[in-house]
């Protein structure tokens, strides 16, 4: 029965009889910017570690770039064993070409049985090209992540706009390789105790084989990063037009978060394309998400149910956004969020009651001579 | 004279696919074919650069032979030919398999056409969400690739070099390289045009060059369709939908409204987590 198992029916055999019993651990390969590392990279160390454990393997990380050496320490103290780590100049910006190059050296010299990384505009460009070289199973997107008593990685990710998932594996190639959403894993708690072994490696394309240069960044300020974000005020057709945003924005700013939009208020011209959230937006998974003026198409609640808290605020009562919202308002949102922008804004001054204050300021005095 | 190809896809309209709330299963009956939404963008930005510049644009596409007007439509828009893949042998491809076959394709459009300056994607399908095809083209043709373009801002069809926008989290990078070159194209990339009459005209008799298997004398079987996909599909299953207890709030005034909010928000373990505390 065992030999049975190992030719099953369908999926890509290796050229010849490949041993892969060496390959052991899991690598995730750490994204950063001018030294500073995407929030995703420590997510995932997070989630491998507890897959690393149940594997009993080494839990590793690949740290590329320029000036990167503190990314290396820090990926210990987020639960790392072992880091790769390759500094130089010509790695400063992510190139598909040095960047893969180096990462297929790492994998094939030292065998990792799972490599992981964000499923990011960099990571999914970087992990494309790598399993097509390997060759190897890549899935992509994955919002969840497993190993199972065979070893096998159990990438699970959302098909058909998100209205299924799909566990997928990957039998006959190692590594297994998964790229994951931001936003998705818990980071472990940086601890500056943990320690573990810092491997320098040398990197593998000399600048004059590089065709590719990248000539400038222009960080985005109008431009807004909703996969990271962790409060969301977004608007849709309720709005009106595209001064209701400005209304949104105030609470966004007293809440910490950012402003989004649906899709009739990004296709009217309101709001640039960067804040749309749904199907052929962003996916997002903030904390806190506050609809205003939105229906609740599902080509908008695909991207965004999987929030922590939602909140709704609509005029008519029977909009199918209240269906997945933990809290429900009925009402004019041009009077709602200006109310709880001020409200916010108080509380925040370190009045804890804020103008709640105005409701029970008579029984909250009264409680604390109580207590 | 510039030689594009532009890589397409028939998908089912995934927005209009429904699950059957009975048996848990997709409902695909009914659902129309498209082409894929990014890929039009790519096809586009080729047109563009056809109509600048002067260029060949071929549209190549993997699929059953009902995926011939998809190419049809292409052709419409001023494409000036379009090659369909199809055999049963290539079904059941996941990304891996898929890549392998597409760039054969290119490889061989590239020996009957002249050779390929740029390829254009999609910057993934609207049924698979990978992305992945793309840069697994650009790896087996051994083209550079620039992913998750917006902006064409400078293209040398004597330099043969070109800048392009790439969209990123947090910004915009300016990018430029030489090509022969893969770029896959996000739908801020162009807002693709409608079919033109004589365009109209030609896409109804025009027939796509069909290719087999047999078209592809050192294809190695191992590596294409179901057989030569490394990654399987384990289970399928439908989420449970999120079973909100939805709190509807009411006041008799909208500052009482929103302090009920805020108390009930202060009461989760928000503030915690967002440093409101």
């Amino acid at each position: 029965m065992a030999e049975e198992r190992k030719k099953p029916a369908v999926g890509l055999q290796p050229e010849n009889e490949v041993d892969w019993s060496d390959y052991r651990g899991i690598l995730v390969v750490v994204e950063q910017r001018d030294s500073v590392a995407k929030k995703v990279s420590w997510q995932l160390l997070g989630e491998s570690k507890r897959m690393a454990d149940k594997l009993q393997a080494p839990l590793m990380a690949l740290v590329i770039g320029h000036h990167v050496e503190q990314l290396a320490h820090e990926a210990v103290y987020y639960g790392a064993d072992k880091v790769f780590y390759c500094d130089s100049e010509e790695l400063k910006d992510y190139r598909t070409r040095p960047y893969s190059k180096l990462c297929l050296h790492v994998i094939r010299q030292y065998k990792p049985e799972i490599v992981l990384f964000g499923a990011t505009y960099t990571g999914r460009d970087l992990a494309g090209a790598i399993a097509t070289h390997l060759p190897t199973g890549l899935t992509a997107d994955c919002t969840q992540l497993d190993v199972n008593e065979e070893r096998l990685l159990m990438a699970s990710r959302p098909a058909f706009s998100e209205k299924m998932l799909a566990t997928i594996l990957c039998k006959q190639f190692k590594p297994q390789m998964a790229t994951a959403r931001s936003g998705v894993f818990q980071a472990l708690q940086r601890d500056e105790t943990r320690t573990g072994e810092i491997i320098t490696v040398d990197p593998q394309m000399p600048e004059n084989e590089i065709a590719t240069q990248v000539l400038e960044f222009i960080e985005s300020t109008q431009g807004v990063n909703l996969e990271d974000a962790e409060v969301i005020v977004s608007g849709g057709r309720g709005l009106g037009g595209p001064a209701g945003f400005k209304v949104l924005q105030e609470l966004a700013d007293a809440l910490g978060g950012v402003v989004g939009a649906s899709r009739p208020a990004f296709e009217a011209g309101w709001i640039s394309h960067d804040h749309q959230v749904g199907q052929t937006g962003s996916t997002v998974r903030p904390k806190l998400y506050i609809a205003c003026g939105i229906s609740g198409a599902v080509q908008h609640t695909v991207g965004m149910q999987h929030s922590d808290y939602i909140v709704a605020i609509n005029k008519d009562p029977e909009a199918p956004i209240f269906k997945i919202a933990n809290y429900g308002i009925v009402g004019d949102l041009f009077e709602v969020v200006p109310a709880l922008a001020k409200a916010m804004k108080s509380r925040k001054k370190g009045n804890p009651q804020g103008v709640g204050a105005v409701i029970g300021d008579a029984v909250a005095a009264a409680q604390s001579v109580h207590n | 004279m510039l030689h594009i190809v532009v890589c397409i896809k028939q998908v089912p309209d995934s927005r209009e696919i429904r699950i059957d709330p009975k048996t848990n299963t997709l409902i695909r009956q009914g659902v129309p074919a498209i082409v894929n939404f990014y890929d039009l963008h790519g096809l586009e930005e080729a047109l563009r650069i056809k109509d600048e510049f002067g260029a060949r644009v071929t549209v190549v596409s993997m699929g059953p032979p009902s995926a011939d007007k998809a190419l049809k439509q292409c052709v419409a828009m001023g494409a000036d030919e379009g090659v369909l893949i199809s055999d049963r042998a290539f079904a059941g491809a996941d990304t891996l398999a898929t890549s392998y076959v597409v760039a054969l394709a290119i490889d061989k459009v590239g020996k009957e056409w002249g050779p390929v300056d740029i390829v254009f994607c999609g910057k993934q399908t609207l049924d698979g969400d990978t992305g992945q095809v793309g840069p697994g083209v650009a790896c087996r043709l051994d083209f550079d690739q620039l992913t998750y373009v917006e902006k064409v801002e400078h293209l040398d069809d004597s330099k043969k070099e070109i800048i392009v926008h790439r969209h990123l989290e947090d910004g915009v990078e300016r990018v430029k390289t030489k090509m022969p070159v893969l770029i896959t194209a996000l739908a801020e990339l162009n807002k693709p045009r409608r079919a033109a009459l004589p365009g109209v005209l030609k896409s109804v008799r025009y027939q796509p060059v069909v290719w087999t298997t047999n078209d592809f004398p050192d294809i190695d079987r191992a590596k294409i369709g179901l057989k030569g996909s490394p990654t399987i599909v384990g289970k399928t299953w439908v989420p449970e939908p999120k079973k909100v207890d939805t709190q509807m709030l009411t006041a008799d005034s909208t500052d009482k409204l929103a302090n009920e909010l805020l108390d009930s928000l202060f009461g989760t373990e928000l503030p915690a987590k967002l440093g409101w505390a």
